[in-house]
């Protein structure tokens, strides 16, 4: 029960589509979802496998309480290896779609070799077929969601599709689904592009059963009351969304502006949720239009906006004049902040970009922050721009570049290498802030100490979703921690990891563990699903995962080198704000993380911790 | 008292928990496919809506109905459908102008919205309070309360 305990295994290079059962026993070990799917890949590809060849697989997976009345319970994932970063990925989408897969009757959709024409796989409940997707290629991710609905006659298909920015190889795609809820970082959208497949489109009516109905019914309940009366997840998110955050973060000193020079920026306030709230002088209406929930889910921090119709971008321009999702705070800040842009609309307009192209407004916001530091330095010219004036603060370069981005033309496809292929070739590999080829989100290192932690030792590069001492650091949830120091860091970023794994691998929402613990998720779970599942068992869970995806990251060539920040972060002190003077302490935990993990001093998990956790 | 489910659009965040809650009343199963009530999303412009039989007292479904298999229960006013009638004929989803009864292919039989008998899960799973069950003869009341509010508050403040 709750598992469907059936994958559906499609294989592009064959065009086969084939059912097989789920393993079971590999269930009780991961759970679902990031967990499962991850050991899936890990037995069936080589980790050294060119990210973007037909050998590199892609698994879509739903966990066990997806498509369940457990609050957020829509989620699913795409597990593959990353075209941005090379290391495991594993990004995590909610809308609608995960549920409709789990619907239909599947766990996960496991995606191999390559398509010779391009494609798409539509399915519905036991029904799969690969359908010709011509029509819809070199278009984006409304036009083909809208273009396959229209189709089939069917406006209740739930489709995940690339846009063009996918099928040119923009190294930080994503994959769309529902318009604008995306499996967004690490290039996932990339690889699904490598092999020529266009989308994937659902619908599902077999529906989902769960093991203790009653049982499950009050635990769900109860969960949904404990979101409800927590501040985070009863009040700040439902009431501004992510972006409750940009104040908050930076006057901790903790937003990273213009590529990371600074920790505060001066127009923070202009992109925050208070300013989407705001009347417009145009037309005396807000940005913001409504909040909009992901399936199943009782917080509802996403956003609906529109841009105000007389801005440059949009007002010659009808097909924009309407609404769609963001603003959400890691985009806020990576196409604000870290480009030194504090023009809403401008902010707005790219958001719908990364929406309609499908590509992660993080990386991209990042990697135009990083070239327009070297535009400033003289490292590259209008020459190289092909006449943007690539200037920090500069919303007209941040807009015309999302959309050439989007298609990978002009600079734009130079844009799409992500900042550490960008500035490799510019002889300034320094100016890219990023692990493991991936761009830091909206927290900076030198100020909230756990989160350079968080990110050296993430396994899908820099990422604030594998760990969020946030939440501890400045939230103070579930305790709080003071954000410069550096002692307990290690205990806390492990902790949050191992957490963090179990959640990923069950179908819930991460923002639920502002206001859930473990104790909260366990009894979920375990009246959903056959075994007991105790919080215990989930930490251990999670820390199998953890384990796992590390050492798929090491049989791919990644050493403890690489859990490492840009020197940026470790040498040049935050100018501004509480952690003035302040670098990363990370040389002081890192080794104290490694020992705690059970693992070597060069970051290998050792024999005994192998068989501790049963890898 | 007679109640009637009100639905205030403005509120709906389009989570579906109710379609939840009426499949798993309904069909002891969590699918929304199988849900009575619907929630439209119309993404270009921000709107969620959720949608449901308004339980019509002169109602078109049950006038076609040519074995009368819809028939109205006296405690809660719903227009509730005998699957041991119900020959799914689909001339009620035809008669019904707004497209609130449909036809299950797995059941063979019509299904609609029955108000749960009088508890319907839909609203107590709304979290935002978008779907309610109120007195049938004060649906507006809180539309009212809103708009009193809102255009006595102006004198209040000159007084």
């Amino acid at each position: 029960m709750a598992w469907a305990r059936n994958i559906l295994r499609v294989n592009l290079t064959k065009g086969t589509c084939a059912n097989e059962p789920l393993n079971m026993d590999w269930a009780q070990k991961y759970l679902g979802q990031r967990g499962l799917a991850t050991k899936y890949l890990v037995e069936e590809t080589d980790p050294k496998v060119d990210p973007l060849s037909p050998d590199n697989k892609m698994i879509m997976a739903t966990g066990p309480l997806t498509g369940t009345c457990a609050s957020t319970a829509g989620r699913y994932s795409v597990i593959t290896k990353g075209a941005l970063t090379g290391a495991i990925a594993c990004s995590n989408s909610g809308g609608y779609f995960g549920n409709e897969m789990k619907n239909a009757g599947y766990d996960m959709i496991i995606i191999e070799g390559k398509s010779e024409k391009p494609v798409y796989l539509f399915v519905e409940d036991d029904k799969a077929e690969l359908l010709d997707a011509s029509a819809y290629w070199g278009t984006s991710c409304w036009d083909t969601e809208e273009g396959i609905k229209a189709k089939h006659q069917d406006p209740q298909i739930r489709v995940a599709s690339i846009g063009i920015s996918g099928e040119v190889g923009v190294k930080f795609s994503c994959i769309v689904n529902d318009m604008h809820r995306a499996a967004g970082r690490s290039g996932v959208g990339t690889v699904m592009g490598s092999k020529n497949l266009k989308a994937v489109a659902i619908r599902g009516s077999v529906g989902v059963k769960v093991d203790d109905p009653e049982k499950f019914l009050a635990a769900t309940a109860a969960g949904k009351e404990v979101l409800s009366e927590n501040p985070v997840t009863g009040q700040g998110l439902p009431a501004f969304g992510t972006q409750v955050l940009m104040n908050v973060i930076n006057e901790s000193g903790a937003l990273p502006t213009r590529n990371h020079k600074e920790v505060q920026f001066e127009g923070a306030n202009n992109i925050s949720a208070e300013a989407m709230a705001e009347a417009r002088p145009g037309d005396g209406k807000a940005n913001l239009l409504t909040t909009a929930a992901c399936f199943g889910c009782t917080i509802g921090c996403g956003r609906i906006s529109t841009v105000e119709r007389s801005h440059y971008t949009v007002a010659e321009r009808p097909e924009y004049q309407i609404a769609s999702g963001g603003l959400e705070y890691e985009a806020a800040w990576a196409l604000g902040a870290a480009t030194g842009v504090d023009d809403i609309n401008a902010l707005t307009f790219a958001n719908f970009i990364c929406n309609e192209q499908g590509f992660d407004p993080i990386s991209f916001g990042a990697t135009v922050g990083a070239a327009m530091e070297m535009y400033e330095t003289g490292v590259i010219s209008d020459k190289e721009t092909g006449g943007i004036e690539l200037k920090f603060g500069s919303a007209k370069a941040l807009t015309d570049l999302a959309e050439l981005t989007g298609k990978g033309e002009g600079f734009g496809a130079e844009i799409g290498l992500g900042s550490k292929r960008l500035c490799e070739k510019y002889g300034k590999p320094e100016l890219s802030m990023a692990v493991k080829g991936q761009e830091f989100p909206a927290y900076d290192a030198r100020s909230i100490q756990g989160m350079g932690l968080t990110y050296a030792t993430s396994n899908r590069g820099a990422c604030h979703l594998r760990s969020y001492t946030v939440s501890s650091e400045i939230l103070g949830v579930p305790e709080k921690t003071d954000p410069t120091a550096i002692e307990g860091k290690a205990g806390l970023v492990m902790a949050f990891q191992d957490a963090t794994g179990a959640v990923d691998s069950s179908g819930l929402c991460l923002f639920t563990t502002f206001a859930w613990s473990l104790d909260d998720i366990a009894p979920q779970i375990d009246a959903a699903c056959e075994g007991e599942w105790t919080a215990e068992r989930l930490v251990e869970v999670g820390e199998r995962v953890w384990n796992l995806e590390r050492m798929y990251n090491i049989r791919a060539g990644f050493t403890g080198a690489d859990d490492t920040l840009p020197k940026r972060l470790l040498k040049d002190a935050a100018k501004t704000g509480p952690a003035e003077g302040k670098v990363s302490g990370l040389g002081k935990m890192l080794p104290e993380y490694y020992e705690l993990r059970g693992w070597t001093a060069d970051g290998v998990p050792s024999n005994e911790t192998l068989e501790r956790i049963a890898l | 008292m007679l109640k009637s489910l009100q639905i205030d659009p403005e509120k709906c965040t389009g989570c579906l928990q109710c379609e939840l809650a009426c499949s798993y009343e309904n069909e002891g199963i969590f699918n929304p496919s199988k849900s009575r009530i619907k929630v439209f999303n119309f993404h270009e412009q921000g709107r969620m809506v959720p949608y449901t039989c308004t339980q019509c007292d002169d109602a078109w479904c049950m006038s076609a109905c040519p074995v009368d298999a819809i028939s109205v229960d006296a405690e809660t006013g719903a227009k509730v459908v005998s699957d041991a009638a119900c020959v799914g004929c689909k001339v009620c989803t035809i008669a019904c102008p707004f497209g609130t009864v449909n036809y299950n292919a797995s059941s063979g039989k019509v299904i609609k919205c029955d108000l749960c008998g009088g508890d319907p899960k839909c609203a107590s799973a709304c979290p935002t309070d978008a779907i309610t069950y109120v007195d049938a003869n004060w649906t507006g009341i809180d539309k009212m309360r809103n708009w009193a509010a809102k255009t006595d508050s102006g004198s209040q403040a000159e007084a």
